[in-house]
């Protein structure tokens, strides 16, 4: 037991003294921490933030869940394998399971690195980072790209700027945004989407599997129809990445996130609702053939929106922020969407940006409702 | 302006050991402690050595920058020692009670003018219960404050109940407001429902309900009439004017008063009568590994069973030191024993339940992470995460435009329990107020 060692040797002036952020992680991960309240109140909530990352886990599990299943459909449907549900599912079980174990030994590697070296408690953020991170990249990524990725994130997004709380970007978009823009032949395009170097079979590259996204973008409303149905995407049973593929799944997850408080609803629904504002402005428009609704079903709009989005660190904080943010970030994917003719998904590029300006969009609020409270003073 | 404010926003935490409206003991202590520590910001002056005799009313200190602000001693007997800390720091005056109390007569006559008012707290030791705002200093004695608001209902948690303490104190309540109101117009709050002080003349009543810190007389000013950059407030316990309307009344200073013996580790639960300055154990059994709490769980002063009830303090609470470590705390479905206003835990399946709580910080500290926890109990006008970092910043004009002005560290005290990142926030306030204070000096 990592108790049994700790006097002397881990403690202050022990030999192994500089690993004690190490042990005390492994050793409060285990039982509740026996410290006592020093100042203010005498008594505190029995909620840590141990506990509040492990519900964004829990919540993310049924999309993380299907995702596997749908991996294991994809490649069968591709290739017409006939695999049964336990097949796919073990299949798509055993894709992701490097992709987990790359994405916490790189990522938890460097976060307790640099709690060593600054001396502090490790950090449980990146217990979601760690799980989100492989949800969101294409299953057949090299693991070297993978663990260079998160070693990026980590270091530059949040060590560098603090350690979790402090950083400015979601560190599991930046991720996906590193991969995106060193290895675009990896993370874009028709053939990534469908896991296939296990399976084995024929030549691979020639084997395209657009996602709804991509097709609706090529041939619109008609040439999407004839491959999926609303309801095909609504399930998810569709190529794309892991977790974003369920409506149903993230919407399970959204509900778990929502009701706990630990995820904003402001900002889901206004996200939804700016998705959709752009979508039927853009359908009117012209620009698109798609029904307004049909941009909540296709890519990682819903997923960004309930798990990416909603971070309560890179997001907007004021409560009128959080309206402003969440209308922006949906907006603006689904603009990246319809008017720009080299990218088909946006909201990896718009929570990324209204991450950026999340600050500013505080500001505003908060100098707004200073304001009218000094001016109310000048009038009475 | 509205006569009637309903907050939504706060928590009552809901501990265990409530005390039950029953006076369980008297206490006549041998010996009685007058605290310079009691009040924020005082340098103390020491007025009686170690032999002297006091009456209850007599003078023990006085205030080193304004001498005529005077603490006097509850009890008459003679000052048995004077308690000095590090660097020579008067700690406390510690005078062993006669078995007979005399009083000092400060003679039976109302205060006619604010002059009067001011001239007889002085005297009576008194003045020290006016807090004044912003800071939550000692009332300074040049200034005029534009109001003074008393607040009859405490919302903390396990708090005495001012009802029963005071319900027949009314006439001496009634004389201080009126003394008070002289000085500057007085506001006083009162709970939803409760009639008892809404008889009180000479002040304007505002009826207010919610749930804790709806009883704070902080949260009740930045409603009714908040506090802006070069305002001042005072506000005065209702325990301590009634004394004060006492002395008014009878020309003596009595601080006797009933004080709640609350708290999950308490033995016996109850009220016991006793004067300021009691030793916590005459007033109650303090048993090994358990925290004495001069005040509530939120905000009260740790007083070591070796310590002496405060000043302002009519409650002691009583908490087992929660040293036990708990197997996966975090990662269990359920937690029964711990209380947790977040609804990552099912404590919302039990709104009635009360907690066995401990002093167990049931976690480690880490940088903010969810912020909205403190804007759902902070029924204020202000943006409670900018303020703490702003306070932490050391930033005046920030902490200037977030609302320093208008909170003492009490009001916040929910944001320290409800943090899932363990912050002090009460410190980080408390902080900012000592940088303000030093720099605007």
């Amino acid at each position: 037991m990592a108790d049994e060692k700790k006097p002397g040797l881990f403690e202050k002036g022990g030999k192994l003294y500089w690993l004690h952020s190490s042990i005390d992680a492994f050793d409060t991960f285990l039982r509740v921490p026996g410290t006592v309240t020093a100042k203010g109140a005498h008594v505190r909530d029995g909620i840590d933030l141990k506990r509040v990352m492990i519900m964004v886990v829990i919540a993310l599990v049924p999309a993380a869940l299907f995702g596997m299943y749908n991996v294991g459909l994809q490649t069968s449907t591709l290739y017409g394998l006939n695999w049964t549900f336990w097949h796919m599912f073990f299949y798509g079980l055993l894709r992701m399971l490097p992709l987990f174990v790359v994405s916490y030994v790189v990522g938890l590697g460097i976060e307790f690195a640099s709690a060593q070296i600054r001396g502090e408690e490790v950090n449980e953020g990146y217990l979601v980072t760690g799980f989100l991170i492989p949800l969101i990249v294409p299953v057949d990524v090299p693991l070297w790209m993978l663990a260079l990725a998160v070693a990026f994130s980590v270091l530059f997004v949040k060590e560098v700027f603090g350690g979790t709380g402090m950083n400015i970007w979601n560190p599991a978009l930046v991720a996906r945004a590193f991969l995106f823009f060193s290895y675009p032949s990896s993370m874009s395009g028709s053939s990534v989407w469908v896991s296939k170097t296990w399976a084995g079979l024929g030549n691979v590259d020639a084997i395209s599997a657009a996602t709804p996204l991509a097709i609706a973008h090529d041939s619109g409303i008609e040439g999407l129809s004839s491959q999926y149905s609303f309801m095909d995407m609504f399930w998810g049973f569709i190529p794309g990445s892991t977790g974003e593929t369920s409506v149903v799944a993230i919407l399970i997850g959204a509900f778990i996130l929502v009701w706990t408080g630990v995820a904003s609803w402001k900002i889901m629904f206004s996200s939804i609702a700016g998705g959709l504002l752009v979508g039927w402005l853009g359908q009117i428009a012209g620009a698109t053939t798609l029904p307004c609704y049909y941009q909540l079903v296709m890519g990682g709009f819903l997923f960004g929106s309930v798990f990416m989005a909603t971070d309560p660190v890179t997001a907007a904080q004021t409560e009128t922020g959080k309206w402003i943010y969440g209308f922006l970030v949906g907006a603006l994917a689904v603009v990246v969407r319809l008017w720009n003719p080299g990218y088909m998904e946006g909201m990896m590029l718009a929570i990324l940006f209204m991450n950026t300006m999340a600050p500013v969009i505080d500001h505003c609020v908060v100098s707004a409702r200073t304001g009218r409270r000094n001016k109310k003073a000048v009038t009475a | 302006m509205s006569n009637n404010l309903a907050l939504k926003k706060g928590l009552n935490v809901p501990v265990k050991g409530a005390a039950a409206p029953v006076v369980i003991k008297t206490v006549s202590p041998d010996v009685v402690a007058v605290k310079p520590t009691d009040f924020f910001g005082l340098v103390p002056r020491l007025l009686v050595k170690e032999g002297d005799a006091v009456q209850a009313g007599s003078p023990v200190m006085a205030d080193k920058m304004h001498p005529e602000i005077l603490f006097t001693s509850p009890v008459s007997g003679t000052v048995q020692e004077v308690v000095r800390g590090a660097k020579r720091k008067l700690l406390a005056v510690l005078i062993k009670a006669d078995a007979k109390q005399e009083y000092v007569d400060f003679g039976k006559q109302a205060p006619q003018n604010a002059d009067e008012v001011k001239e007889l707290l002085l005297k009576t030791g008194l003045w020290g219960s006016l807090v004044q705002r912003p800071y939550g200093v000692m009332a300074s004695l040049d200034a005029t404050p534009k109001s003074i608001f008393i607040s009859t209902f405490n919302t903390a948690p396990l708090a005495a109940d001012n009802d029963y303490v005071l319900g027949d104190a009314l006439a001496d309540l009634q004389a201080g407001v009126t003394a008070l109101a002289k000085v500057a117009p007085v506001h006083v709050s009162l709970h939803k429902g409760e009639t008892a002080f809404g008889k009180l003349k000479d002040a304007q009543i505002h009826v207010v309900s919610g749930p804790h810190p709806a009883g704070n007389v902080g949260v009740q000013i930045s409603h009714i009439d908040p506090i802006k950059k070069g305002d001042i407030v005072w506000t005065v316990s209702p325990l301590l004017l009634a004394a004060f309307g006492h002395v008014i009344n009878t020309g003596k200073l009595d601080l006797t008063r009933k004080v709640a013996v609350t708290g999950p580790a308490a033995e016996k639960l109850g009220y016991v009568v006793c004067l300021p300055g009691t030793p916590v154990k005459a007033i109650t059994d303090v048993n090994e590994n358990v925290r004495v709490v001069g005040g509530d769980v939120l905000t009260g002063e740790s007083l070591g069973a070796d310590g002496y009830l405060g000043f302002f303090q009519n409650q002691l609470t009583l908490l087992k030191e929660g040293y036990e470590r708990e197997w996966f705390g975090w990662a269990k479905p359920f937690r029964p024993k711990v209380h947790s206003s977040s609804w990552c835990y099912f404590s919302w399946l039990t709104p009635k339940k009360e907690y066995d709580m401990n002093t167990n910080l049931h976690g480690g500290p880490r940088a903010f992470v969810e912020t909205k926890c403190f804007e759902d109990v902070t029924p204020m006008d202000i943006f409670p995460i900018y303020l703490i970092k702003a306070c932490l910043a050391g930033d005046i004009e920030k902490m200037e435009k977030f609302g320093i002005y208008e909170v003492l560290p009490e009001d916040l005290a929910l944001c320290d329990y409800v943090d899932p990142s363990k912050n002090e926030i009460q410190a980080y306030i408390q902080q900012g107020i000592e940088l303000m204070i030093k720099e605007m000096a």
